[in-house]
C-alpha cells in the first residue's frame, strides 16, 4: 500500500453527477438512516460513483460532500482510507490480483508477472490500448482456488501464466471468458471430480430426514446436489458488466 | 453526584462518576502521560500513552477512554484498584512510546517544538534509555500547506487528531483531516487549503509533538531563551488572559493562558500573531508638525507646543477622545487634566457608541463568559461574534454541541460555525418582538434562561440608544432581567458587546460628555466648523481624522496610524506589552496587564506622559507613580480597588428602565457588525505583516472566511 492521494488535476473530470438510475440507488441508501445521520450513506454512494465511472474523482467526492450535506474533508478521509476506492482512472477491465498468503505459495507470482507483461509493467497503470489496467488486492476469500483474481464482479480461479495472459487476450478481443476455475474442475471439487458423496441416497435421507415424512423424489436430490448455486455455474456473465 | 471509591496507587479516593479514570488518576496524585487526550477536545484513545493496570482486567485500560462510572467495584465489595506505574503499565508506555518514535524523526535540535515538547519529555520520562531495535528508514511525509499561521513538517506527526478535534469540535470549521490509514495516515486540510479560522493559531498550542509549529515564528527563538509575562490581551474586548514571551525588548510571540472564566484556553489569531506589529511602524520620539511637516522633537519642545496652544485655547474649544487600547490609568489620567483644564468635551466612544456611562449593567455583558453556558436561548442583536469576540464565539459553539440551546439574530447574518436562526436583518424586527408579534417572541417568553448580546452593529447606529432601550425593554418583557427575571434566581440575559478593550474602563470612569459636552460627534462636527480648536487623541485611530477639520491635534499613541498622521504634536506612548496597565473587559472584570518589555526610543508609559504634561499646563496632576494613579482609581471607581469580577448589585428595575433613550428606530437599516476586517481592528494589528497577510488572503482575497 503506498500514500493515497487523489489523481493529479489533468487526468480529473471537470464534474460528476450520478446517471439517473445510480441516483435513484443513491436516494435508497440515504433513505435508509435516520434524518441528521445522512453522511452515514458515504460509502455507499461512493461505491455507486465508482460502479459508474470506475474511479473516485475530486468532482465526485465533492459531489457526494454536497449530497451528504458533509465537508469535502470527510469524504475526502473515506475515500482514501478504504483501498477498495480508486482514486484514479482504471482500465475498462480493473484486473485485481489476489497475493495474499495462499494465492501467493499456489503462484499468484506468476499471475503478477503475466498482468505486468499483458497490461503494464507498473500496476494502477491503464494500458495503452485503455482497455485494462491491474493491480494487487489482499484476500477476496476465494483461497480453495487459489490463485485467483477478479474483474468487475467475477472471480477467475486456479490460473497460472499462461491462463491469466490467455484470460487478458480474451477480455482485449472484447470476448467474455467464462468465471470461475480456469482450469476445468467445478467450483471447489477436486480436478478429477467429487470423490467423495457420491451415494445421493445417503444425501436425501440425511438432508430429508428433518422434513415432514422424509420423502424425497430423485428429481428433488438432482437439484440438491447439483443445482446449488455456485458462482462460475450461474452460467455465462459478462465480466465487468456492472460498469 | 453519584461517586464511586477507586484505590489508585494504594491512595483509596473518591472520584465523580462523570470523569474519566484518567482525570481520577490525577486527582489522586498521580501522573499520567498522554498525547491524543485533550481535556477540552473529544476523546479519541489513539495514542495509548495513558494506558493504567486495572488489577483484575485481563488487559490494561486506556484510562481516557475509560469513564468511573464504568469501573466496577471487585467481587468482594472492596474498591477497585488501579496501578498506575506498575511493572505492566511502564513495560506498556515503553512499547507505546517505542512504537512512536519508530517513525518519529529525530530533528529536535532543529525543530522549533524543541524544549516544550511533549513527546521530547516524555520520552525522557517513559522512553527505554539506550535502547533500541528499529533500523529501518523512517517513514517521511509530504509537508502540507495550512496557511499563513501554521507551519507543518508532516514527518513528526503523531497522528493524535487534536488538530483534527479541535477545527472539527471547536473552531467548528470542518476543514482538517486524516487521509489514508495505518502508517500511510497524514493530516491535512482538503487539497491543501489554507484552514480558515480566526483560531487557528491554536492547533499549534495543541500539536504535541513539532508537526504544527507556528509559521510567523519559524526559527525565532527557543523557550528557555524567552522571558514569560503573564499578562491580558487588548485585541478585543474580552481581555483574553496571555503570556507574552519576550527576548530583550522584542515580543517574540503571545500565547494563551488558561482561564476557564473567560479563554478557556484558546486565544484568536489576532490576539496570538498581531505581535509583529509591536516593532513596526513605532512612534519612538516626540514630533512636532512645523510648516506642515511633522518634525522628530524633543519631549520638552512638544509640551512646549501642546502648551502653547492650549495657553490661547478655551477650555470649551478643546476635547479629547480616548482610543480602543488605552488602559484605565490614563483613561483616569486624561480624565482628571482635562477636568481640571475644565474640558467637557471627552469621549471614550470612538466608534460612536450610543451608550451611556451609567447604570453601569447597561453597558456590559452581565451574563459574564462563562455564564453563558447556563443560557438555553441567545438572541444576538446587530453583533458578529465570530469576529468580534473569536472565543466567546468558540464557547456558544460548545454550548451549541452539547446543550439544547437556541440561538437566533437580527441583523446581518454571519456564518458563526453553528445554526443560528435568521429573524430579519433590520430595527423593524426587534420592534416587532418587543411588540410580541414577532412568531419568535413566544419562544423568548418560554425559555428559561435567555440572554441577549446586543453589539456594535446596533448600538453604534445613530439611532443606537433607541435600540438599546428596545433590547432592555425585550430582556424585561422576556423575563432576561428586571423584575420580570423571575424564572432562574439571579440570571441576568442583558449582554452588551464590546470590540475595544478600553470602552468598559473609560465607561466606568465616565469619559462621556461633561454637562453641555460634546460627544464623539459633536466634536467631530465642532472641529470642522472650528468650535473645536484643539483634539486630543489618546490612541484613537478608529474614528474619521478627515472630519478633524483645521483642530490642533495632539496624538499619544504607540503607531504611525491614522491618528499620527493627521496629528500636530505626537507623545510617543507605550503599547499593551510594555506596560502595566488595567482593563476592564466587556464583562467588567477587572484585570492587570503587565509589562513584558520597555517600549521603544523615547517612547514613555502613558500616565506619565499625561502627568508630565500636566505639570508644563501648570495642573499638576496629583499622583506621582503608578500606585498613585490606581489609588486616585480606586477613589474615584471603588470596583478598581480590587481585580477580578466585582458582585454585580441585583436586578433593580429602574436600572433597566435607563438603558438607553426613547427615538425614532429607523426600521428599515440593516443592522450589520462595524467591524469590516477582523484582523485589521487596531493600530497594533495594521502594522503586523502576518495580520495583512491573513487579511489579504482570509479577507479581501479568494479563501475569504466564511463569516463575511
Amino acid at each position: 500500500m503506498s500514500v493515497r492521494r487523489l489523481a493529479p488535476d489533468d487526468v480529473q473530470p471537470s464534474s460528476f453527477s450520478f446517471d439517473p438510475a445510480n441516483k435513484d440507488r443513491v436516494e435508497q441508501w440515504i433513505a435508509k438512516y435516520p434524518e441528521g445521520r445522512q453522511a452515514s450513506a458515504v460509502i455507499a454512494a461512493l461505491w455507486i460513483g465508482q460502479e459508474q465511472e470506475g474511479w473516485v474523482s475530486k468532482p465526485m467526492i465533492e459531489h457526494v460532500a454536497g449530497l451528504l450535506h458533509m465537508p469535502f474533508i470527510r469524504v475526502l478521509e473515506v475515500a482514501t482510507f478504504y483501498t477498495m476506492f480508486n482514486l484514479a482512472p482504471v482500465g475498462e477491465f480493473l484486473v485485481q490480483v489476489c497475493t495474499t498468503t495462499p494465492c501467493m505459495l499456489r503462484g499468484s507470482d506468476e499471475v503478477v508477472a503475466a498482468c505486468k507483461k499483458h497490461i503494464h509493467p507498473r500496476p494502477h497503470t491503464v494500458s495503452s490500448d485503455g482497455k485494462l489496467s491491474w493491480m494487487e488486492v489482499e484476500c477476496l476469500g476465494a483461497c480453495v482456488n487459489a490463485p485467483m483474481l477478479q474483474i468487475g464482479k467475477d472471480f477467475y480461479e486456479d490460473l497460472d501464466g499462461p491462463k491469466t495472459e490467455a484470460l487478458i487476450e480474451a477480455l482485449r478481443r472484447g470476448e467474455v471468458p467464462q468465471p470461475g476455475p480456469q482450469n476445468g474442475r467445478h467450483t471447489s471439487e477436486p480436478l478429477g471430480g467429487a470423490t467423495t458423496l457420491l451415494d445421493r441416497r445417503a444425501i436425501i435421507r440425511v438432508s430429508g430426514a428433518g422434513h415432514d415424512g422424509g420423502q424425497a423424489t430423485e428429481e428433488n436430490a438432482k437439484v440438491m446436489v447439483e443445482g446449488s448455486p455456485t458462482h462460475g455455474a450461474a452460467g455465462p456473465t459478462s465480466p465487468g458488466t456492472t460498469r | 453526584m453519584a461517586s464511586r471509591k477507586l484505590i489508585i496507587d494504594g491512595n483509596e479516593i473518591e472520584a465523580e462518576d462523570t470523569i474519566t479514570l484518567l482525570q481520577a488518576c490525577e486527582q489522586a496524585g498521580a501522573e499520567i502521560p498522554r498525547f491524543c487526550y485533550h481535556e477540552r477536545l473529544s476523546v479519541a484513545g489513539n495514542c495509548r500513552m495513558c494506558l493504567v493496570e486495572w488489577v483484575g482486567a485481563p488487559k490494561l485500560q486506556a484510562s481516557c477512554a475509560l469513564q468511573v462510572r464504568d469501573i466496577f467495584p471487585n467481587k468482594d465489595g472492596t474498591p477497585a484498584k488501579i496501578n498506575t506505574n506498575s511493572a505492566p503499565v511502564k513495560k506498556a508506555r515503553e512499547g507505546a512510546m517505542e512504537f512512536l518514535l519508530i517513525n518519529h524523526p529525530l530533528d529536535c535540535p532543529i525543530c522549533d517544538q524543541g524544549g516544550e515538547c511533549d513527546l521530547q519529555d516524555q520520552a525522557m520520562a517513559y522512553g527505554r534509555a539506550s535502547f533500541h531495535r528499529f533500523n529501518e528508514n523512517k517513514r517521511a511525509v509530504e509537508n502540507k500547506y495550512m496557511g499563513p499561521l501554521i507551519k507543518t513538517i508532516m514527518t513528526r506527526c503523531i497522528q493524535c487528531t487534536r488538530c483534527v478535534r479541535f477545527a472539527t469540535e471547536v473552531a467548528g470549521v470542518s476543514e482538517l483531516g486524516a487521509t489514508g490509514r495505518g502508517e500511510e495516515m497524514e493530516i491535512t486540510t482538503y487539497l491543501q487549503q489554507a484552514f480558515t479560522s480566526e483560531l487557528s493559531g491554536n492547533v499549534v498550542d495543541l500539536c504535541p509533538v513539532g508537526a504544527l509549529t507556528s509559521r510567523p515564528y519559524a526559527f525565532n527563538a527557543r523557550p528557555w531563551e524567552l522571558r514569560k509575562t503573564e499578562s491580558i490581551d487588548v485585541m478585543d474586548g474580552m481581555g483574553a488572559n496571555i503570556r507574552v514571551d519576550t527576548r530583550g525588548r522584542q515580543v517574540m510571540r503571545v500565547l494563551p493562558r488558561n482561564n476557564d472564566e473567560i479563554n478557556e484556553e484558546w486565544i484568536s489569531d489576532k490576539t496570538r500573531h498581531a505581535r509583529d506589529g509591536l516593532s513596526c511602524q513605532r512612534l519612538d520620539k516626540p514630533y512636532v508638525r512645523r510648516n506642515g511637516k511633522l518634525v522628530a522633537a524633543s519631549w520638552v519642545e512638544a509640551f512646549a507646543a501642546i502648551s502653547s496652544k492650549m495657553k490661547t485655547c478655551a477650555p470649551q474649544r478643546m476635547a479629547a477622545i480616548v482610543g480602543d487600547l488605552a488602559g484605565a490609568e490614563e483613561i483616569k489620567a486624561l480624565k482628571d487634566l482635562m477636568t481640571g483644564l475644565g474640558v467637557v468635551n471627552l469621549d471614550c466612544r470612538q466608534d460612536g457608541a450610543k451608550l451611556k456611562s451609567t447604570p453601569r449593567q447597561g453597558y456590559l455583558f452581565n451574563t459574564t463568559i462563562a455564564g453563558v453556558e447556563a443560557a438555553d436561548l441567545v438572541l444576538y442583536i446587530g453583533t458578529n461574534l465570530r469576529w468580534e469576540a473569536p472565543v466567546l464565539n468558540a464557547r456558544m459553539r460548545k454550548l451549541w454541541l452539547n446543550t439544547n440551546v437556541r440561538f437566533a439574530n437580527i441583523g446581518k447574518a454571519y456564518d458563526l460555525t453553528y445554526p443560528v436562526a435568521q429573524l430579519g436583518e433590520s430595527a423593524d424586527v426587534l420592534q416587532a418582538l418587543v411588540d410580541g408579534r414577532h412568531e419568535f417572541a413566544d419562544a423568548l417568553k418560554e425559555a428559561r434562561r435567555p440572554m441577549l448580546i446586543v453589539g456594535a452593529g446596533a448600538y453604534c447606529r445613530p439611532d443606537g440608544a433607541a435600540l438599546l432601550k428596545l433590547a432592555a425593554r425585550l430582556a424585561m418583557d422576556t423575563g432576561m432581567i428586571g423584575p420580570a427575571g423571575i424564572h432562574e434566581g439571579g440570571w441576568n440575559g442583558f449582554n452588551v458587546l464590546h470590540t475595544a478593550a478600553s470602552r468598559v474602563a473609560g465607561l466606568d470612569l465616565g469619559f462621556v460628555p461633561g454637562d453641555a459636552g460634546r460627544d464623539l460627534d459633536g466634536i467631530l462636527s465642532g472641529a470642522q466648523s472650528g468650535e473645536i480648536e484643539l483634539v486630543y487623541l489618546l490612541g484613537a485611530d478608529e474614528l474619521d481624522t478627515t472630519k478633524l477639520g483645521n483642530a490642533f491635534v495632539i496624538y499619544q499613541g504607540t503607531h504611525g496610524d491614522a491618528g499620527a498622521h493627521r496629528a500636530d504634536v505626537i507623545l510617543p506612548g507605550a503599547a499593551y506589552t510594555e506596560k502595566s496597565g488595567l482593563y476592564a473587559n466587556f464583562e467588567g472584570r477587572l484585570q492587570m496587564a503587565n509589562r513584558a518589555g520597555f517600549p521603544p526610543g523615547d517612547a514613555k508609559e502613558d500616565w506619565a506622559i499625561l502627568r508630565a504634561l500636566s505639570d508644563v499646563l501648570g495642573q499638576p496632576l496629583p499622583y506621582d507613580d503608578i500606585d498613585g494613579v490606581r489609588r486616585a482609581l480606586s477613589a474615584q471607581c471603588a470596583l478598581y480597588g480590587s481585580l477580578g469580577m466585582p458582585e454585580l448589585p441585583g436586578a433593580d428595575p429602574g436600572i433597566w428602565n435607563a438603558i438607553g433613550d426613547t427615538g425614532q428606530v429607523d426600521g428599515g437599516l440593516s443592522l450589520a457588525s462595524p467591524i469590516r476586517d477582523f484582523y485589521l481592528t487596531n493600530p497594533i494589528a495594521r502594522a503586523s505583516e502576518t495580520m495583512a497577510e491573513c487579511s489579504r488572503l482570509f479577507v479581501t482575497g479568494d479563501l475569504k472566511l466564511a463569516a463575511e
